[in-house]
C-alpha cells in the first residue's frame, strides 16, 4: 500500500487509467515513424556522416590531425570526454539514488535518461580511444594484459588506468540497470505485438511472465543495484577529476576537484536530460506523464548543483590566493584576465548565473525558458572543461614554452560525430523502445493520479 | 499429473482489492499457485507467504569475490611478478589500488547478482512464457488457481470464493504442460 499525502501534486495528470499508460507509450513503438522523427533522424545521420570523415582522417594519419602541439597535449578531445563523460553521470543518478530516496518523480524520466547515459558514455569513450592514435593497440594495451604480452603489467598506480576500470564498470552495470527495467515493459509490447515484432520483443523480454515471486526478485535486485549504483556514479567523475588533480599542473592540483566534478556531472546531466526529454514530450504526446512538476523538480537540481559548482569556482580562486603560490595564483589570474578570458567568462556566465534565474518559479515552470538554459547549461560546462583543460596547459613553465591553442577542421569533426552517434542511438531507442517505464508508472497511477489527489 | 493443467483465473484491476483478495482466497483454505501482475504490488509477497529473496546474499558474495580478486591481481602484478618503482613510492601502495578494488566490487556484485536473478527466475531469451492471460502485461493482476492442487475443492465454490474477493471476472483455463 503506497500512501501519497494529499497535498501533493499528481506525478500523473488526465486522469489516467492502468490500460491508458499502456496505450500512450506503446503507440509510439507500435506506429509508424513520424515525419519529425525522420526529420531528425536525417539530421542525426548527416552530422554522423560528416563526423566519420574526421575520424577515418584520425584513424588514417593520426592524431596530428587535430590542433594539439607541445604544450596543449589535451585539448578539445579531453574536454569532450569530460563533457560526454559529465552528462552520462543524470541517467544513474535520477534512477538509482533518486529511487533511494524514493522519488516517484524519476519514474517519468529514468528511462529515458539511463538511455542518454548509455549513449553519452559511448561518445565519452571515442576520445580517449581514438586519442591513443592506435586504438586497435590501446584497446587492450589499457588492460591488465602483460604490456604487449612480454611481462610488463598495466600502471596500477596511474588515475587513466583507474578511468578504464572506472567507466567500462559504469557502462556495463548502468547498461544491465537498463535492460533490466526494460523487460517487463518489452513483455507488454510483446503481448500486444504479432508476426516478427512478438518474436523480437519476446526475445528481448526474456519471457518475462509478471508473476509475484519474479517481480519480488526483480524488486530486490532493483534496489540492490540503485545501491551499487549510487557510490558507482560518484566514484566514476571523482576519478575521471583524479586525471587532472594528481598532476602537478598549476590549476589542476586541488583537492576539490571530485566534488566539483561531480556536482558539474549532475549539472549537466540534468540539463541534457531536460534539453531531450522536453522535445520528447512534445513530439511523443507524453505531457500527461512528463508534467510542469517534474521539470521543476529537474531545475531545481539544477540550481543547488549549479550553486556548488559556483561556490567550487570561488573556492579555487580563494585557495589560489591563500595557498600563497605564485604559480597557482597566477594559473587564476591568467584564467580571469588571459588569452582565454572569452572562455572563462562564457562559462561563469552561463553556469553561475543562468541556473540562478530558476529562483523564480515563473522560470522554473516555462518549458521554453527551461529548454533556452538547459542548452546554454550545456554550452558553459563545455566551457568549465575547456577552462580547465587549455587555460591551465597553455601557460607552461618555461615562458618560451607558451602556445595556444586553436582546433582544426578535425577536432571539430569528430565532435560532430559523437554528436551524431548519440542522436541516432537516442532515436533509435526513441522509436523502438518505451520511452517511459510503464511498469513503474502504472504502480502509481493509483495514489499519484490526478483523479486520485484531487 | 496428466498433460495439462486446469487452472481457475481470479482477474483482478486494483492492487489493494487484490492484497486483501489474497488474503481471502488463502484464509478460505484455497492453493494460490501465483498471482501475475503488471507492475510490482508492495506487500504481495507477504500476503502470498514467500521468503524473502536471498539475492542480497548472492550480491554480497559476489561483490567480496570482486574485492578479492582485484587486490590479488594488482598485489600479484606489480608486488610479485614485476615490481616497479613508481613516483618513488612503495611497489605496493594501497591507496593506490583502492579504486579498481571499488571498481571491480561492484562490477562482480552486479553482474553476479543479476545473473542469479535471471537464473532463478529462469528469464532467457527465446522463451514462451505462456501467459495465462495476455492483459497480464497491460492492466491485470491474474491470481491463478491450480484445481489439481485442490483436489479437496469443486471449481464452483473457488469461482464464489473468487468473486466473493472482489474479482472482476473468473475464467477457466486449460494449460498444456
Amino acid at each position: 500500500m503506497q500512501v501519497t499525502s494529499s497535498v501533493r501534486t499528481p506525478l500523473i495528470t488526465g486522469g489516467k487509467t492502468v490500460h491508458d499508460v499502456t496505450e500512450d507509450i506503446c503507440r509510439q513503438v507500435e506506429g509508424k515513424p513520424s515525419k519529425s522523427w525522420l526529420l531528425g533522424m536525417g539530421m542525426a545521420l548527416t552530422a554522423f556522416g560528416i563526423g566519420f570523415i574526421a575520424v577515418a582522417a584520425t584513424l588514417w594519419e593520426g592524431i596530428g590531425m587535430w590542433g594539439l602541439n607541445k604544450t596543449v597535449g589535451w585539448a578539445w578531445d579531453i574536454t569532450n570526454f569530460v563533457w560526454w563523460v559529465g552528462i552520462g553521470h543524470a541517467g544513474t543518478l535520477i534512477s538509482a539514488v533518486l529511487l533511494l530516496f524514493r522519488q516517484k518523480w524519476r519514474m517519468a524520466i529514468n528511462r529515458a535518461a539511463e538511455a542518454m547515459t548509455i549513449f553519452a558514455v559511448i561518445c565519452a569513450a571515442m576520445f580517449p580511444v581514438l586519442h591513443m592514435g592506435r586504438p586497435w593497440l590501446g584497446a587492450y594495451w589499457a588492460l591488465p594484459l602483460p604490456n604487449t604480452f612480454g611481462s610488463l603489467w598495466v600502471n596500477f598506480n596511474s588515475p587513466l588506468l583507474w578511468d578504464v576500470f572506472a567507466i567500462s564498470t559504469y557502462f556495463s552495470v548502468s547498461l544491465v540497470f537498463w535492460y533490466l527495467g526494460l523487460v517487463p515493459d518489452f513483455a507488454t509490447i510483446r503481448d500486444r505485438a504479432t508476426g516478427i515484432r512478438k518474436k523480437i520483443y519476446g526475445a528481448l523480454s526474456l519471457g518475462w511472465d509478471g508473476a509475484a515471486r519474479t517481480w519480488s526478485r526483480y524488486e530486490s535486485v532493483s534496489l540492490i543495484l540503485a545501491g551499487l549504483a549510487t557510490p558507482l556514479v560518484l566514484s566514476v567523475h571523482t576519478i575521471v577529476s583524479f586525471d587532472f588533480a594528481t598532476s602537478v599542473i598549476p590549476g589542476w592540483h586541488t583537492t576539490i576537484f571530485p566534488p566539483y566534478f561531480v556536482a558539474g556531472a549532475i549539472f549537466s546531466g540534468f540539463a541534457m536530460v531536460l534539453t531531450l526529454m522536453l522535445v520528447t514530450r512534445r513530439l511523443f504526446k507524453l505531457e500527461d506523464y512528463i508534467t510542469i512538476e517534474h521539470i521543476s523538480l529537474m531545475n531545481i537540481v539544477i540550481t543547488v548543483t549549479g550553486s556548488i559548482v559556483g561556490i567550487a569556482y570561488i573556492t579555487e580562486f580563494f585557495v589560489a590566493w591563500y595557498s600563497g603560490v605564485p604559480a597557482e595564483q597566477y594559473a587564476f589570474f591568467n584564467r580571469m584576465q588571459g588569452p582565454y578570458w572569452w572562455a572563462y567568462w562564457s562559462m561563469m556566465t552561463c553556469n553561475v548565473i543562468s541556473p540562478q534565474l530558476f529562483w523564480s518559479k515563473r522560470i522554473r515552470t516555462s518549458i521554453s525558458a527551461t529548454f533556452i538554459i538547459s542548452i546554454i547549461v550545456n554550452i558553459g560546462m563545455w566551457f568549465e572543461r575547456f577552462v580547465i583543460i587549455v587555460t591551465s596547459l597553455h601557460r607552461d613553465y618555461l615562458p618560451s614554452s607558451w602556445s595556444m591553442f586553436y582546433p582544426t577542421v578535425y577536432d571539430m569533426g569528430v565532435y560532430l560525430f559523437t554528436f551524431g552517434l548519440f542522436f541516432t542511438a537516442f532515436l533509435l531507442f526513441a522509436k523502438f523502445f518505451p520511452v517511459v517505464n510503464m511498469a513503474e508508472i502504472k504502480s502509481i497511477v493509483k495514489s499519484s493520479s490526478e483523479k486520485q489527489t484531487a | 499429473m496428466s498433460d495439462s493443467r486446469n487452472f481457475v483465473l481470479g482477474v483482478f484491476d486494483d492492487e489493494d482489492v487484490l492484497l486483501s483478495a489474497v488474503r481471502k482466497v488463502r484464509g478460505a483454505g484455497v492453493k494460490i499457485d501465483e498471482v501475475y501482475s503488471p507492475f510490482p504490488v508492495h506487500g504481495l509477497d507477504d500476503e502470498l507467504g514467500y521468503k524473502r529473496s536471498r539475492l542480497p546474499i548472492a550480491a554480497f558474495m559476489f561483490g567480496i569475490l570482486g574485492t578479492s580478486l582485484a587486490l590479488t591481481m594488482q598485489y600479484w602484478m606489480l608486488g610479485v611478478d614485476w615490481p616497479m618503482i613508481i613516483g618513488g613510492k612503495d611497489f605496493t601502495p594501497l591507496p593506490d589500488f583502492i579504486p579498481v578494488t571499488f571498481e571491480l566490487t561492484v562490477l562482480l556484485a552486479a553482474f553476479g547478482m543479476v545473473g542469479t536473478f535471471l537464473v532463478s527466475s529462469d528469464l532467457k531469451p527465446w522463451k514462451d512464457p505462456k501467459m495465462l492471460d495476455l492483459r497480464i502485461t497491460d492492466d491485470k493482476h491474474i491470481m491463478a488457481i491450480d484445481l489439481g492442487k485442490n483436489k479437496s475443492m469443486d471449481a464452483q465454490t473457488i469461482n464464489g470464493v473468487l468473486k466473493d474477493s472482489g474479482a472482476v471476472e473468473v475464467n477457466d483455463k486449460e494449460v498444456e504442460d
